[in-house]
């Protein structure tokens, strides 16, 4: 209605309205929110994988959880797809293969280390992984998320959706200031709660208010670039030799990211492909690229274009990966607050791992605010068993393990440069058949790879890649 | 009318139908049938129109908003939704014999609740969207309208005035010509187009509302309809085939080079008598 027509309204009902009237409307209003929870015992920020997960254990907690999600719905800001760890997600939705929406389960993970015209490829292929309790999945996140979300309310959590929250609530000073709730982008806005889960994903904006997390740099941050293709009825089963329903995971390394520190993939859906490349912020901007150019390259690689012919794109995506590992945890809590998923810095990029720790953090925060609640203390000295449960938990472990690979690909560009070529001239040298002796084949190999790289620069590098995966 | 407080108010009853997204929908070329698997279910939007415009009304007189859907228990979603924008009540009426109905059967299951609604209390204005985008007869409106008796207001693009002492109504119809200003009295039935007004951000506790509230069920054991008037058993309209009609040929121009009325004239005759369109006599 325009403001004209509007105002000409408001004139027409003023005449039969008065201010007792507009009283009336006023306690009209309250009435109608008199019966309503104005404070809940946890508040989540974002549904995605960590807050879904979240949300569903407190609730089945007995914890009256409220869930807040910027989006239409949960998984509608996220639609695309990836793999879904099996192990960890039976740990918070036991049995949840015979009823959430999955696309294949994958039986094979295959690498492909790419060099510009060639790969070297590698897998590993097993049936059992066909069966129960099954291995992994490919799913679409937009389709998984809002089931998770259908879960979580069923157990008894309530979910508001196209809702921002702008800020946090807090109370008290100094060490005794302490988070009590949380501001949203609408009108009376404001809600209360003895905690807040920050689960917003990688764009962590209000744990960094919060001073839980410090500006984040490029180098923390990849961006991944991410395309839907359909492929005609049956392709994937011909093209990725499997049998029906049964999916293909494929890794793909240096010339994938020409050769910047990152990795490429291709995952089979149902009847589409997930196909991207993610690459570090920092390299891109070094190097002047775009990442849709990176992958428009990958996709045209000999190796893979066959695997891509006749597909359809259906959907695009870009998004922020964090990738700073160990050294850019946040602080992980504090009074009335914790920390979860991607917003934690929760991803371990070298086994592009990120729901499942996002999920099993969820779970993790969801259990200490159950034990918290039952002694009704929401400090941050209760809260730190959260810190404690990630640590105990491959969680911590693995990005403790992986804490410097991050930085040592980065210092070391040549990882993805010149060993995947020289890698290739090897495989060439060795599997063209041209009479020449295998020795001498080898020796020429060997003449090859010195010319590229000393001995002890090779040595030096296995040393350093030792000691960071080790 | 009801007196509150000494006060008029109006109480409004919405029909709100939850429909597949068809901004999401694919036709099976084959069958000619859509798809409805996997599509997200949402309110018509003619509906939340109705909604918005009934809220509106109701914040400014005073009243009560208690909105009405036939459907399958999933609507229970759109129910709430609409709670969560500000309605005050949400009734879904479900039942098995209900499936399948047609607009008519529609029509009197709506009748029939709206009818017990006014058992427990009366109703002043019955809104409507225009049409659903899925079924798109624009008919279950008018068909509610003249079971009940009530006058009926369609294509409404703004309500001029509303006044629960004198029982009137006054609004815009929107035309295919222009726009037509009409007055009615009360209880009446408008069916509305978007044009009617934005849709609010409701406040966050309309939300929370929505989010924790129980919507009332109604079956046939409540409402007692007569079954030969229900479902597929009381709908006379058989759907035999369904398609998309062809896309309408872009118009050839002509006389786009000559000078004057004469020449285009001549031009068109030339045109029109090899295409038997002007008999050439
Ligand atoms: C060509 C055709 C195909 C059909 N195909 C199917 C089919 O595949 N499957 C099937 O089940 N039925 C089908 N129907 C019948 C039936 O479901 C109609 O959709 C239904 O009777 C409502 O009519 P409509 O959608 O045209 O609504 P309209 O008359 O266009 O709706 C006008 C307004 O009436 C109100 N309204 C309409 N329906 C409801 C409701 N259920 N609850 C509350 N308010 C409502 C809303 O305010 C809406 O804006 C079909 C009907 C036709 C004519
Ligand atoms: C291209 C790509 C591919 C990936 N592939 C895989 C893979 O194959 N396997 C894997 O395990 N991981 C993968 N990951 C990582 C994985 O997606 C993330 O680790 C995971 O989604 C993190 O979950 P989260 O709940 O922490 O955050 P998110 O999934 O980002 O969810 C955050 C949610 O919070 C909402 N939100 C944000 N701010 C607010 C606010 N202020 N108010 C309200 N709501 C808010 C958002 O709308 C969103 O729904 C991939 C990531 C990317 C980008």
């Amino acid at each position: 209605m325009s403001q004209k027509n509007k105002k000409k309204q408001d004139i027409a009902l003023a005449k039969e309205s008065s201010p007792s009237k507009d009283k009336a409307m006023k306690d009209k209003k309250l009435e109608r929110w008199a019966s309503i929870p104005h404070e809940f015992e946890a508040i989540v920020v974002g549904g995605g994988p960590a807050g879904l997960s979240a949300a569903y254990t407190l609730a089945k907690g007995g914890v009256k959880t409220l869930l807040i999600e910027r989006g239409d719905f949960p998984g509608s800001k996220n639609v695309m797809g990836g793999v879904l760890y099996s192990y960890p997600t039976a740990q918070v939705f036991p049995d949840f293969w015979k009823k959430a929406p999955l696309e294949r389960p994958i039986i094979e993970q295959r690498a492909y280390l790419l060099a510009e015209d060639s790969a070297i490829t590698a897998g590993f292929k097993d049936n059992r992984f066909f069966e129960e309790p099954y291995n992994n999945f490919t799913v679409f996140r937009g389709r998984f998320d809002k089931w998770m979300a259908g879960e979580a309310m069923e157990a008894g959590a309530l979910l508001v959706s196209e809702t921002v929250v702008t800020d946090l609530l807090y109370e008290g000073e100094g060490t005794g200031k302490k988070v009590v709730g949380v501001i949203t982008n609408r009108e009376e806005g404001t809600v209360r709660g003895h905690v807040v889960l920050l689960c917003e994903g990688a764009n962590s904006i209000l744990a960094q208010r919060a001073g839980l997390q410090e500006d984040l740099s490029p180098g923390d941050l990849a961006c991944a670039v991410k395309e839907v293709i359909k492929l005609p009825k049956g392709a994937i089963e011909e093209r990725f030799n499997v049998e029906k329903g049964q999916g293909v995971t494929i890794e793909l390394l240096g010339e994938a990211t020409l050769g910047m520190f990152g990795m490429g993939w291709i995952y089979t859906n149902k009847d589409t492909l997930s196909v991207g490349v993610g690459v570090m912020i920092n390299e891109l901007s070094r190097r002047g690229l775009n990442p849709n150019t990176v992958l428009e390259k990958m996709k045209n690689h000999p190796a893979l274009r066959p695997l891509l012919v006749e597909g359809e794109t259906v959907e695009y995506l870009a998004k922020i990966i964090p990738e700073g590992g160990y050294k850019q945890v946040p602080k992980l809590y504090s009074n009335g607050v914790l920390v979860c998923g991607d917003t934690a810095m929760l991803v371990n990029g070298v086994h592009r791992e990120g729901s499942n720790l996002a999920m099993t953090s969820g779970k993790m925060a969801a259990e200490t605010v159950i034990e918290a609640k039952a002694k009704g203390d929401f400090s941050a000295e209760a809260l730190k068993r959260y810190k404690e449960r990630l640590e105990d938990s491959f969680v911590l472990k693995d990005l403790k393990k992986y804490q410097n690979v991050s930085g040592l690909m980065q210092t070391n560009p040549h990882f993805f440069t010149v060993y995947p070529n020289m890698a290739r001239q090897a495989a060439q040298e060795l599997f063209t058949v041209n009479n020449v002796p295998k020795k001498e084949k080898q020796k020429k190999i060997i003449r090859d790879i010195r010319k590229k790289r000393s001995l002890t620069q090779i040595a030096g590098d296995l040393y350093r890649i030792w000691r960071t995966f080790g | 009318m009801n007196i509150m407080e000494g006060a008029f108010v109006i109480n409004i009853a919405v029909c709100l139908k939850q429909v597949p997204d068809t901004s999401e929908v694919r036709l099976d070329p084959k069958t000619n049938t859509l798809k409805r698997e996997g599509i997200p279910s949402i309110i018509n939007p003619y509906d939340a129109h109705a909604l918005e415009e009934a809220l509106t009304l109701r914040d400014q007189v005073g009243g009560q908003v208690i909105v009405l859907s036939m459907g399958p228990p999933q609507a229970v979603q759109s129910l709430k939704k609409a709670i969560s924008y500000g309605a005050d009540r949400a009734i879904l009426l479900t039942d098995r014999v209900f499936a399948g109905s047609d607009t008519l059967a529609t029509s009197y299951i709506l009748t029939g609740a709206l009818q017990k609604l006014m058992q427990e209390e009366p109703i002043d204005l019955i809104l409507c969207g225009k049409q659903a985008i899925d079924g798109d007869t624009a008919q279950v409106g008018p068909g509610i309208a003249s079971r009940l008796g009530w006058p009926l207001l369609t294509y409404v693009s703004k309500v001029e005035k509303i006044s629960p002492q004198a029982r009137e109504i006054m609004v815009h119809r929107k035309l295919e010509e222009g726009r037509e200003v009409l007055r009615a009295s009360l209880p009446a039935l408008l069916t509305v187009v978007k044009e009617i007004n934005e849709i609010r951000y409701a406040p966050l506790p309309d939300l929370i509302r929505g989010a924790t509230y129980a919507v009332e069920i109604w079956n046939n054991e409540d409402l007692h309809l007569d079954p030969t008037q229900l479902g597929l058993k009381g709908s006379p309209t058989w759907v035999s085939k369904t398609g998309t009609p062809p896309l309408r040929e872009k118009g050839e121009m002509l006389g786009k080079d000559q000078a004057s009325s004469a020449q285009i004239a001549s031009l068109l005759a030339e045109r029109l008598i090899p295409d038997i369109v002007v008999p050439n006599r």
